[in-house]
């Protein structure tokens, strides 16, 4: 439907502006440049865009538009352009002049012309000219986005005069702050820029520090004197800006002294000169030793066969006579002095503010952690109740999920939905194991763990048969795809919120059932002294069901939220498992604080090692891993333990 | 001087188990049917594939006595056993790496026109074995991987240390029960995550590989080595099975059992519970170590995927099938369960058709074996081990 | 003396195989060496549906030397061991002619020896990371110079990427590229300080940390393209993370070496449309031939919604390469059929022609593609098809070294030292 409309409105445009057209028509002015618009590519793109400019026949503008949108389709045969439209699962050609339409075809008789990213940028560029006073807002915004991709300095006269007439205040700022990153980049007066440049001071934006950088770019160069006229950002010493014999390299590279041949260098000099069972004098099977391989060497550079040796006292020398350097690409000194400035000015508050970053990415993980232990803390920690198949409940929960979102297409309204469905699945769950399993071995704690870990595997297999092993989408709805960003250096995703803030209620509902609800107190009665809370009217099997229940019910909701950020697959609940038991065992076991306590020490602590070595996350794991271990030899009852008659053992 | 003290002891140790005497008898028969039957050496009629699986399975069974002690009989539930099995396997498989590559290389390099340096030389093999993880440098740890006996020691050693500083810390913290079995198995996790890493020189992820062809030994067909470990796997767990007998009976094994049953209750006996702890749960891990050393030549290939957590659990589950408190039990576990899963995994059993539904038995058998263990524990507490004993006293 | 008799036994044992007549094998035993079940079972057990399927196909069109040919598919349940032990079986117990399996490079270390001890042969259908030539093995997915090379370039070329985040799982196939495409990027001109990396575990899920990080690189003045051989699960987690950061194609392109069809079709795509994938096909390839085979595979798997991958259609040449070959060979003898598979052309999915080369590896286009709202992709780019290379000559442990097996018999032959360094592979 909005294929045709666009049909009929190109169809006027193009109506309208034919009889004015006294130019070659843009047909004629593509097949100049056949190649390239079929075809393009970005060493291609310019001259196309730069014809198209220049003479600029009618429709050009649409014709960039729809080219980079990839609605432009080549007919082999003859090797014109048209437009298409969709006619079921044919396609109707429309003449790019006229707007006539042509025959209908399938999609394989023309060539659909795909410019990647790249040359769509390019194109972008050169709409911008239409673009900045276009009377659609957003094409305006895209215009400006297209600067801030391949900003250029033909640019800062058409955005200045697009200023004055900007009539949306919004966007008039954007324009104006998009134009002094022009000016400090392009401006041709010194003064202008140095004052644009000012502007940025203390900017921690990335476009601003990226504006700042390019001007800063340098490129490292070596010559005997530092070059008259060039804007110098360093000089690199050698010892200790940078090894003796790399800098020697680099002279050698620079053609302004001989290559010294390195070790392999040698052997392949070797292997080439090798002449009656001999190199240079020296028999072969000595040549297994190094000392008698610089000496065949020799022998080869004395009779002039080799490039020859160069000593370390000539490295030295030959070092020491040259100056290395990195110069600014910018000749002007104001300039990346000012740049220089502002740059600097922001460096504390980007560590400030990264070291935020890091701090809420840590509080996301430990909330994470959290959540995923949570429900342990329950059936583990109050009921010491060791329930291996606690990550198949998750999983449960998470495909809950993903199934009540293949019956309710609306995604905020299917999470409604699948949060307390979850519940509920995992709750029936849990409590049928209870029952059938688990009642049976209360005496025996360590055998829990055996049939609880078979029901695991059994429960990963069953979920493979039933939804196969692909994993399976849990989408979130829009209003928590996004993220909340404080700046350009600070954000974080609202999934990750939102599973804060689930904790947090978790948290909170946990400590008032336990606290302060008649349930609550009985659960504490029943695992502190069952055959005392029996005879005071309670009923112990009734509250470790619904004990039970309400962990693994708990663990349902969880995997909601963590297939919500993470993936849906039947072996995600084994990725938590062990984690939750050191979670749990690490906070102290048998309090809802505890395992806060220690989702927050291994959250932090996770991140904090990664901090340091951000190149390797697995690292920081096994670290992490190690810690807990040692952390638990020295406080084997957790960080908060428990005392008195409640510690049980 | 040691005869005349252990040829009673020993023969006592007969005596009073004479389950001991049934299983080592029944050891020999089984190895020395196989071996007649073999293809390396026998009529042919089993498989070189079914004698490296036998014999791989021998030394599961190996791991699993050592884990029906210290579990089944000192009642410390470790979840971790496996890092040791896997820490033998990586010691061996380093030397098998090692001198193998060395071999090919310097072979390679002799036909060259100049002879290799020595640096040359090392460089080259490094290139060899650790192109495949994109670094060519022999890392520290793989300095005396070309001796033999070097790695044989650290067969040895390395699970043993790690055992003894392990167990020492957790021990002396008086970790017990579950919350020893959580630490055992983050160990366990700690150790393939490190193993899992490129740069901590044991390849990372693909681990070692290429371990059937032992160095030296690289004309004797597969055929006939399969049966050279399938015997030496017998002989240790037979070794293995008597040194366990030994241990868990008389004084020292009574102490142990009653640690198992009230550790508190001995402690205040005045017995260095310990010391006691510490010593089963070392003798365990260099066994395992041991077994790792003799599984790993015969499966191939060793990867920190072999360290995973799961694995132990599976080596508790199959000690518990199996009947934990006697050695004879564990055997029963570790080779039903596994022979069973290889065989049903492995495409040999036929599928069901009911018509309606087809059951695929590589879909069906984890559930089966997960329902397997529930049942197990709630039925048969003792395991099949229990189900024998039962049946013996009947009679 | 050994020598002599081994002489013998090799004649008697020709002999016999000579006087054997070919279609006395019946049936034709085609080894399925695919995981089932464990992690990798994800990716696997599609690959083992489109071997049957083109098994089933075969057997339609009259089966192969007047034989049927029988599937025998085993689970190497993702346990590398396994993999050796299951091989080992299909080779000696169920007396497979040729086994089409494994997916992970450690799963194909691990089957090496037994095909080389036992003389298998075995057709790999997954793009990896070189270095490598088994006299054994047909390597029918893309070398990273048909993949991995090409992608860099067209960043380089076309999107103008200065500056490169190489984000990859931590095994050996990212590691092993990675250090291909530092080295190659380094004779580009791109400096070491413009270049970051970063591991992950398998299933990683955290990723808030490392988009930040990469995020952050686009301060640095330069444009910034990530390159990712994050695999299997952990894209879900990586991509969700992009698009939450709200990351556009437009500001920080990703091109993705193990993100296909069946990747995307575990994510909702709408907010990742313009990132990147480089593969040598894409289910969107608008061929008859490919229309042919979509055809066919959602009739055999009896669902619409099942896409295509690279890996489908590396089997899909293998397996047809391989019929021609045992055809053109009279047998399914290992060696015959080696030598007939040499020089094998079969037309690709995607337009073009594959050619088996002496080194085991094919000739293949690289079609670089734009993620589309629909999962699907846009095929962007296309090129000429490439022979695939064993071994680069960016790493200079392997720049000497070329494989051919026709001409010089070796796969690993040092052109420094005019030798084969060894017949056997490094495993």
């Amino acid at each position: 439907m909005r294929m045709m409309f666009r049909a009929a409105y190109l169809a006027v445009l193009v109506a309208l502006s034919t009889p004015l057209a006294a130019q070659t028509p843009l047909q004629d002015v593509l097949q100049a440049h056949q190649g390239a618009v079929a075809n393009p590519s970005r060493g291609t793109v310019g001259q196309v865009l730069a014809a198209l400019l220049a003479a600029e026949p009618p429709g050009t503008a649409e014709f960039l538009r729809l080219w980079q949108e990839r609605e432009v389709v080549e007919e082999p045969g003859s090797g014109l352009f048209y437009y298409t439209r969709a006619e079921g699962r044919a396609l109707v050609l429309i003449d790019i002049d006229t707007g006539a339409e042509g025959p209908e075809v399938t999609t394989r008789d023309v060539n659909q012309i795909r410019p990647n990213a790249g040359v769509r940028r390019d194109i972008g560029a050169a709409l911008v000219r239409f673009g900045l006073t276009a009377s659609d807002p957003a094409r305006r915004l895209a215009a400006l986005e297209a600067i801030g991709r391949s900003p250029d300095p033909e640019q800062i006269p058409l955005l200045a005069e697009s200023i004055i007439d900007e009539p949306d205040a919004r966007i008039r700022v954007r324009k104006e702050r998009v134009l002094d990153l022009l000016n400090a980049r392009f401006a041709t007066d010194t003064a202008t820029r140095v004052d644009a440049i000012e502007g940025l001071s203390g900017d921690i934006s990335t476009e601003a520090r990226r504006a700042l950088n390019q001007i800063l770019q340098t490129t490292p160069g070596v010559g005997e004197t530092l070059p008259e006229g060039s804007n110098i950002a360093r000089i690199r010493v050698p010892g200790t800006d940078m090894a003796v014999n790399s800098a020697y390299d680099e002279l050698a590279g620079a053609g302004l002294a001989p290559v010294r041949p390195g070790r392999n260098a040698i052997r392949d000099a070797l292997r080439g000169n090798v002449s009656d069972g001999a190199v240079g004098g020296v028999p072969l099977h000595r040549l297994s030793a190094p000392e008698a391989r610089l000496e065949a060497y020799a022998g080869l550079q004395a009779a002039g066969l080799v490039t020859p040796l160069v000593t370390e006292a000539e490295i030295r020398a030959t070092v020491d006579a040259h100056v290395f350097f990195d110069a600014y690409t910018e000749p002007d000194q104001a300039v990346t002095d000012a740049a220089r400035a502002a740059l600097d000015s922001t460096g504390t508050r980007i560590k400030a503010f990264q070291f935020l970053g890091i701090t809420l990415d840590a509080l996301s993980l430990a909330s994470i952690f959290f959540l995923a232990a949570i429900g342990l803390a329950i059936t583990f920690g109050v009921m010491r109740v060791i329930n291996m198949a606690h990550g198949e409940f998750i999983m449960m929960g998470a495909y809950t999920g993903y199934v009540v979102q293949t019956f309710i297409p609306d995604y905020t309204a299917s999470l409604i939905v699948a949060l307390p469905l979850a519940f509920a699945v995992t709750f029936g769950a849990g409590v049928a194991m209870e029952r059938l399993v688990i009642r049976h071995l209360y005496t025996r704690p360590l055998e829990t763990l055996l049939a609880t870990f078979g029901i695991s595997i059994a429960l990963q297999q069953l979920a493979k048969n039933i939804f196969g092993t692909q994993a399976r989408p849990l989408t979130a709805p829009d209003w928590l795809a996004g993220a909340i960003s404080i700046n350009d250096i600070v954000s974080i995703s609202t999934i990750r919120v939102a599973i804060f803030v689930l904790a947090l209620m978790f948290l909170a509902m946990l400590l008032f059932i336990l606290l302060r609800t008649r349930l609550g107190l009985e659960v504490r009665a029943v695992t502190q002294n069952p055959g005392m809370a029996a005879s005071m009217g309670i009923n112990p099997d009734k509250i470790n069901m619904l004990t039970f229940g309400l962990g693994s019910g708990i663990a349902g909701v969880a995997g909601v939220a963590i297939g919500l950020y993470a993936q849906v697959t039947s072996e995600m609940g084994s990725a938590y498992i062990v984690q939750s038991f050191m979670t749990v065992v690490v906070g102290g076991v048998g309090n809802v604080w505890g395992t806060l306590a220690g989702a927050g020490l291994i959250g932090f602590l996770q991140k904090g090692i990664e901090w340091f070595n951000p190149s390797n996350t697995l690292a920081a794991q096994t670290y992490m891993v190690l810690f807990i271990i040692l952390f638990i030899q020295f406080r084997p009852k957790g960080i908060i333990a428990l005392k008195g008659r409640a510690a049980g053992d | 001087m040691s005869d005349t003290v252990l040829m009673p002891a020993r023969r006592r140790l007969l005596r009073e188990n004479p389950s001991v005497t049934w299983f080592l008898l029944a050891l020999g028969v089984f190895t020395l049917v196989i071996s007649v039957l073999s293809e390396g050496l026998g009529v042919g009629l089993v498989s070189t594939s079914m004698v490296k699986i036998l014999g791989m399975t021998l030394c599961l069974c190996l791991i699993a006595v050592a884990m029906d002690v210290v579990w089944g009989y000192c009642g410390i539930l470790s979840l971790g056993h496996f890092a040791f099995f896997g820490l033998g396997g990586y010691a061996i498989g380093m030397w098998l790496m090692y001198a193998r590559t060395e071999i090919v290389i310097s072979d390679s390099l002799a036909r060259g026109t100049i002879p290799p340096t020595e640096l040359e030389l090392s460089e080259a093999v490094a290139a060899q074995i650790f192109g495949v993880v994109g670094t060519s440098e022999l890392p520290l740890i793989w300095t005396f991987a070309g001796s033999l006996p070097f790695q044989l020691a650290m067969v040895v050693l390395v699970p043993g240390l790690l055992a003894l500083v392990f167990g020492w810390l957790a021990f002396r913290s008086r970790v017990t029960g579950v919350y020893l079995s959580i630490l055992t198995q983050a160990m366990t996790l700690a150790l393939a995550l490190y193993l899992f890493q490129n740069d901590t020189g044991l390849r990372g992820n693909n681990g070692l590989s290429g371990l059937q062809n032992i160095p030296g030994l690289l004309h004797v067909p597969q055929a006939v080595l399969s049966v050279w470990f399938l015997w030496a796997s017998a002989f240790a767990l037979g070794a293995g099975y008597l040194l366990f007998a030994w241990v868990v009976s008389g004084k020292f094994g009574s102490v142990i059992r009653a640690i198992r049953d009230n550790e508190a209750r001995v402690r205040f006996l005045g017995y260095n519970v310990e010391g006691y702890k510490l010593f089963v749960f070392t003798l365990t891990a260099v066994v395992s170590g041991i077994a790792g050393a003799l599984y790993y030549p015969q499966a191939g290939i060793i990867n920190p995927a072999e360290l995973a957590p799961i694995a132990s659990i599976y080596l508790a589950v199959w000690v518990a099938i199996g009947g934990r408190g006697r050695l004879y039990g564990a055997v029963i576990g570790a080779a039903g369960v596994s022979l069973l899963s290889s065989w049903l995994t492995g495409g040999g059993a036929p599928n069901i058709d009911l018509g309606f539904y087809r059951i695929l038995w590589t879909e069906w058998w984890q559930v089966l074996l997960g329902l397997g263990f529930v049942l197990v524990t709630l039925f048969a507490p003792k395991g099949i081990g229990g189900l024998f004993d039962y049946l013996v006293r009947k009679r | 003396m050994p020598n002599k008799t081994l002489l013998a036994t090799v004649a008697a044992s020709a002999l016999i195989a000579a006087a054997t007549p070919a279609a006395a094998d019946c049936p034709i035993k085609v080894g399925v060496l695919h995981s089932l079940s464990g992690s990798m079972a994800i990716s696997e057990t599609t690959l083992r549906d489109v071997m049957l399927m083109l098994i089933a196909e075969q057997n339609a069109a009259g089966g192969l030397l007047g034989c049927e040919i029988e599937p025998v598919v085993v689970d190497p349940a993702s346990d590398w061991p396994l993999f050796a032990e299951r091989a080992r079986e299909l080779l000696t117990v169920n007396e497979v002619d040729v086994i089409f399996g494994a997916w992970t490079s450690v799963s194909r270390k691990s089957v090496l020896p037994v095909l080389e001890e036992l003389n298998g042969l075995m057709f790999y259908p997954v793009q990896y990371e070189g270095q490598e030539s088994s006299r054994n093995v047909f390597y029918t997915g893309a070398a990273p110079n048909q993949q991995a090379i090409p992608a860099v370039d067209y960043f380089l070329e076309e999107l103008g990427v200065e500056s490169f985040a190489l984000l990859g799982t931590d095994y050996v196939y990212p590691r092993t590229t990675n250090n291909i495409l530092a080295a190659y990027l380094a004779e580009q001109g791109i400096p070491d300080e413009n270049i970051f990396v970063n591991y992950t575990p398998f299933g990683h899920s955290d990723w808030s940390t490392i988009v930040s990080d990469v995020v952050a690189l686009g301060a640095g003045g330069q444009q910034v393209g990530i390159i990712s051989t994050i695999n299997g699960d952990a894209n879900i987690g990586f991509y969700t993370e992009l698009a939450a950061q709200g990351v556009s194609a437009d500001d920080i392109p990703v091109v993705a070496f193990s993100v296909g069809e069946e990747e995307l079709s575990g994510l909702d795509t709408s907010r990742l449309v313009g990132h990147l994938a480089a593969w040598n096909y894409f289910m969107s390839a608008d061929t008859p031939e490919n229309e042919a085979f979509i055809e066919a595979w959602h009739a055999f798997i009896g669902d619409e919604a099942r896409v295509t991958n690279d890996p489908m259609e590396a089997h899909y040449i293998g397996f047809n390469m391989w019929v021609n070959a045992v055809t053109e060979a009279g047998t399914t003898d290992v060696d015959a059929v080696r030598e007939a598979m040499w020089g094998q052309e079969f037309p690709n999915l995607t337009g073009g022609t594959a050619v088996m080369l002496p080194n085991h590896h094919l000739t293949k286009p690289v079609l670089i593609g734009e993620i589309r709202a629909d999962g699907q992709f846009d095929i962007i780019s296309q090129t000429e098809e490439v022979p695939g290379a064993a071994w680069t000559p960016f790493l200079p442990e392997s720049a000497t070294l070329v494989s051919d097996w026709q001409e010089l018999e070796c796969g690993m032959f040092d052109t420094a030292t005019e030798s084969c360094v060894q017949l056997t592979s490094n495993y």
